[in-house]
């Protein structure tokens, strides 16, 4: 089991289905090599991928986070509708496989975003982790979009959802409720970029809690 | 379970429950003394008596606080007012107390929260012990809990640990109403109290993660003396006054609530205000106390229940009392 030629052709032989399995010598592993790199030249062979996505409840809005998909060479292979799992704030969570090149991917991606379509996660890998928080103070006095878009440069989160409340009007206090998708194991550094933006502009972060990691 | 002879320093609401209830399990009280007075009684005092003068002259006897302390008993019970900085007269009391090789409860936080090193070195140096259950979570069973299933098995604590905090919170939460209105709400319950900074501030919640940083820092030493000792100094603390009702209805959106939480761990103590799954087990409502060890066996053990209270608090206090066989 330890012998390195043996698992390669026995992964060639999962993939493949033609090779002998007591085959095991430089033959397979000559084999694999030339099919991963027919794989690189003539484009590579499309894979899975999942995202999920949050719609607003109307008319259209589903066939409007398909369009995106299809556009960028997207080929759908299942859509999970949850009606039946309507979040607190009224959206339908859904759950779409799709399989496209793998460089094709992040643009699908950016271009549900570009189209204002809430994507929660685009594959496990990509976005591994959400860090949900609130902001609290003078958030719109101390410029909201700034904060904000310094978020998203300065860490490998991207903005997954945002809304802001502020009810005595904006020269108030204000708080605003941020989710970011982060990559596995980002959150913990995005929540330090957080940390030292609110601390420069005196505003309040309640930070989740991360449960088993404390 | 042995019969013990207590004696009571401190007459607010636990200590005066200790004394009305010491009967009810099995023990005697011989003295009882508050800031300015006090009464002993070698054969047990007449807890309704004592407590009707406490009531009606503002005394508990006509002797002198010091003569508790010099009363003979088996186990000192310790319910004076929690200090900072020093724990005077708190760890006084202790010293007194092992020094004649007594025993000693804790519910007075003062001592283990910020003078930790100093009861275990009097400990060391005794015949007595200190036992502290009630000094953290009231009535629920942590340190006990953790002693039994093994602190050094126990990589953090976490949990919500002031009730004051905690009623505030929920109730802005469900009702939509802001802190101000609802502080006022609770102090005419006498949740709350006429000053209650340190509730809101997040000060109470924090003495009692040092206690348990504390108790989980010492099992993970070699030896006992040299691990490191916290103090209200070493804690991270934020408090709730500054949340506006507008962040907990945005909280709300996300399936979230958000409640003033402790964490201890060998390596420090942080308590603030922190976004928690609305239906999760850390989401208790209005008073209610809730702490979750991290157990790496058990995974999550979560423990909840009243968190303070005369009754409550003296049931915790008289178990502590019972362990000391």
């Amino acid at each position: 089991m330890s012998d390195p030629a043996e698992l390669d052709a026995s992964e060639v032989d999962r993939e493949g289905g033609e090779l002998d399995p007591v085959e095991t010598d430089g033959v397979a592993v000559e084999h694999d090599e030339a099919e991963a790199r027919q794989e690189t030249d003539g484009g590579e062979r499309p894979k899975p991928h999942t995202i999920r996505l949050e719609l607003i409840d109307e008319p259209g809005q589903l066939l409007n986070a398909l369009q995106p998909i299809a556009d960028n060479g997207g080929n759908l292979l299942s859509i999970f509708h949850e009606r039946g799992n309507i979040t607190p704030r009224g959206r339908i969570p859904v759950e779409v496989d799709l399989e496209c090149p793998p460089d094709r991917f992040p643009a699908i991606v950016d271009a549900l975003r570009e189209e204002g379509i809430n994507v929660i996660q685009a594959d496990a890998e990509r976005y591994g982790e959400e860090l949900e928080l609130l902001l609290i103070g003078h958030l719109v006095d101390t410029d909201l979009s700034d904060t904000l878009s310094r978020i998203e440069e300065s860490t490998t989160a991207s903005l997954a959802d945002f809304s802001l409340s502020a009810p005595e009007g904006s020269d108030e206090v204000s708080s605003a409720r941020v989710r970011l998708a982060t990559r596995s194991n980002g959150a913990e550094s995005a929540l330090e970029t957080v940390r030292e933006i609110a601390a420069e502009k005196d505003l309040m972060v309640i930070e989740p809690l991360t449960e088993g990691s404390a | 379970m042995s019969r013990k002879r207590l004696a009571v320093l401190g007459a607010g609401a636990v200590g005066g429950s200790v004394v009305e209830l010491a009967a009810e399990y099995g023990h005697d009280v011989v003295a009882f003394a508050d800031s300015s007075s006090a009464v002993v009684d070698a054969d047990g005092l007449d807890a309704a008596a004592v407590l009707d003068r406490k009531e009606t002259e503002g005394v508990v006897g006509d002797g002198d606080p010091d003569d508790a302390l010099a009363a003979e008993y088996d186990v000192l019970v310790e319910a004076t007012p929690t200090t900072l900085g020093d724990a005077e007269p708190g760890i006084s009391h202790v010293e007194a107390a092992l020094a004649r090789d007594r025993d000693v409860v804790l519910a007075n936080k003062g001592p283990v929260a910020e003078r930790y090193a100093d009861v275990r070195a009097l400990e060391r140096g005794s015949d007595g012990r200190v036992l502290f259950e009630a000094t953290v979570g009231g009535a629920i069973p942590v340190l006990s809990t953790l002693a039994d299933y093994g602190p050094a098995h126990v990589t953090a604590a976490r949990g919500i640990l002031n009730g004051t905090a905690n009623f505030i919170l929920s109730r802005m939460t469900t009702e939509g109403l802001g802190y101000e209105h609802v502080l006022a709400e609770a102090q005419d319950l006498g949740v709350a109290e006429a000053d209650p900074a340190f509730d809101v501030e997040g000060t109470d919640a924090a003495l009692k993660c040092v206690i348990l940083a504390n108790v989980l820092s010492e099992a993970r030493a070699e030896d006992p003396a040299d691990a490191r000792e916290f103090t209200l100094d070493d804690a991270s603390v934020e408090g709730i006054k500054e949340i506006p009702g507008s962040a907990l209805e945005l909280a709300g959106e996300g399936g979230r609530t958000v409640r003033l939480i402790g964490e201890a761990t060998p390596d420090g103590v942080r308590v603030g205000p922190r976004l928690v799954p609305k239906n999760g087990s850390l989401a208790v409502g209005g008073t209610r106390n809730v702490v979750q060890l991290e157990h790496v066996h058990c995974g999550q053990l979560n423990l909840s229940g009243r968190g303070a209270g005369g009754p409550e608090t003296a049931a915790a206090v008289l178990a502590d009392v019972g362990r000391l066989s």
